[in-house]
């Protein structure tokens, strides 16, 4: 198969990219972050093995910069609790509840839960995204849905 | 009682499609970034003409490609990426003074192009040629015969056509200029009205 051009690779996945960044970060940081995410894939793109699969490539990406924003902003030390409202959704008082849930979840839980439900990659690319083995990949997602079911109040769903 | 079914459509539906105006607004942040930091190797954008919607490409060095409609803008671009770079996108200020000279050219505003122009696409020869066809001025027009000799291959009158079917930039290198020497009009890449157009445009 020939190779795309980058512009159709940013039509079809810029959606879902600002999807995973909005969830695994502030929303002043998610913009960033997706500017981040492509810019760094444009880079490597020529180099992109055929028949890879671009949409949990362009996921692994996005994970690690948020992962690299995450770490940065604790560095700053940002005081914990200063959490930002979801600015495009018209459901606020139930996603900052889930927001809150999501951002307490482990790391490794919080990524795959991203990548798999929102994202909706299969386990195999899960894995990729988290540098970790399918079945471990697995777990995590079903141990972070676990935890966001019993940590998500329970007023916040009709 | 919450199901982790439940919580994971709550998920999908706290996280939703972005605003297409988002997405807008962040492919433009990224065309400007990434041709900031040299990542853009080639930016397009479309304009209307009379000869059709035409297709402007560019790379940092100068005007790429010029394609008409019927060359099938998306081939092109699938094209430009197996040749030149796959790091393509589009919009940016960078074709803003290709689609501003092209429109003052149809509007019979500009005789002349001051534009840098990329030849990568063309090789040996032909480029000689594309090179020549830059001399005809506006309202002229050369044999293909005339061009070869220019070119320093007098006998090369056939390849002359060909640089000139295979043209990257048709209008702004002239080869709608290159006629046949017993007055017919001669093939073009835009077809042969699209030709007639031009050069009746310029006898203007």
């Amino acid at each position: 198969m020939l190779v795309r051009p980058f512009e159709e690779i940013v039509q079809e996945h810029g959606a879902v990219v600002m999807r995973v960044c909005r969830a695994l970060l502030p929303p002043a940081d998610a913009d960033d972050a997706w500017a981040e995410t492509f810019l760094s894939a444009m880079q490597a793109y020529p180099r992109l093995r055929p028949g890879s699969n671009v949409r949990g490539w362009l996921v692994t990406i996005a994970h690690r910069k948020a992962i690299d924003q995450l770490r940065a902003a604790s560095r700053r030390a940002v005081p914990a609790g200063d959490l930002p409202e979801i600015p495009t959704s018209d459901r606020v008082d139930d996603t900052v509840g889930l927001r809150a849930a999501l951002d307490a979840l482990p790391p490794k839980q919080r990524g795959a839960v991203v990548a798999h439900y929102l994202a909706d990659l299969p386990y195999a690319e899960v894995a990729a995204v988290l540098d970790s083995s399918e079945a471990a990949a697995r777990r995590s997602a079903a141990d972070g849905i676990a935890n966001l079911r019993r940590r998500y109040r329970e007023g916040a769903l009709r | 009682m919450t199901t982790d079914t439940r919580v994971a459509e709550e998920l999908v539906a706290a996280f939703p499609e972005p605003a297409p105006e988002t997405l807008g607004r962040l492919h433009d942040e990224l065309v400007r970034r990434s041709d900031r930091v040299g990542l853009l190797d080639v930016a397009y954008r479309t304009v209307d003409s009379p000869l059709g919607t035409l297709l402007l490409a560019a790379t940092p060095a100068g005007l790429l490609r010029v394609a008409f409609a019927d060359e099938g803008h998306d081939d092109v671009l699938a094209r430009l990426a197996v040749d030149v770079s796959p790091r393509i996108l589009h919009g940016g200020r960078r074709l803003d003074g290709a689609a501003r000279q092209l429109g003052d050219y149809f509007a019979g505003r500009r005789h002349a192009f001051d534009l840098d122009v990329d030849l990568q696409l063309a090789h040996g020869f032909r480029r000689d040629v594309l090179v020549q066809l830059r001399a005809i001025p506006y309202g002229a027009t050369a044999s293909y015969a005339a061009v070869a000799r220019a070119a320093g291959r007098p006998t090369a009158v056939r390849a002359v056509g060909t640089a000139c079917a295979n043209n990257p930039v048709p209008l702004v290198v002239p080869c709608h200029r290159v006629v046949r020497s017993d007055g017919a009009i001669g093939q073009y890449r835009g077809g042969v009205a699209a030709k007639r157009t031009l050069l009746d445009l310029e006898a203007t």
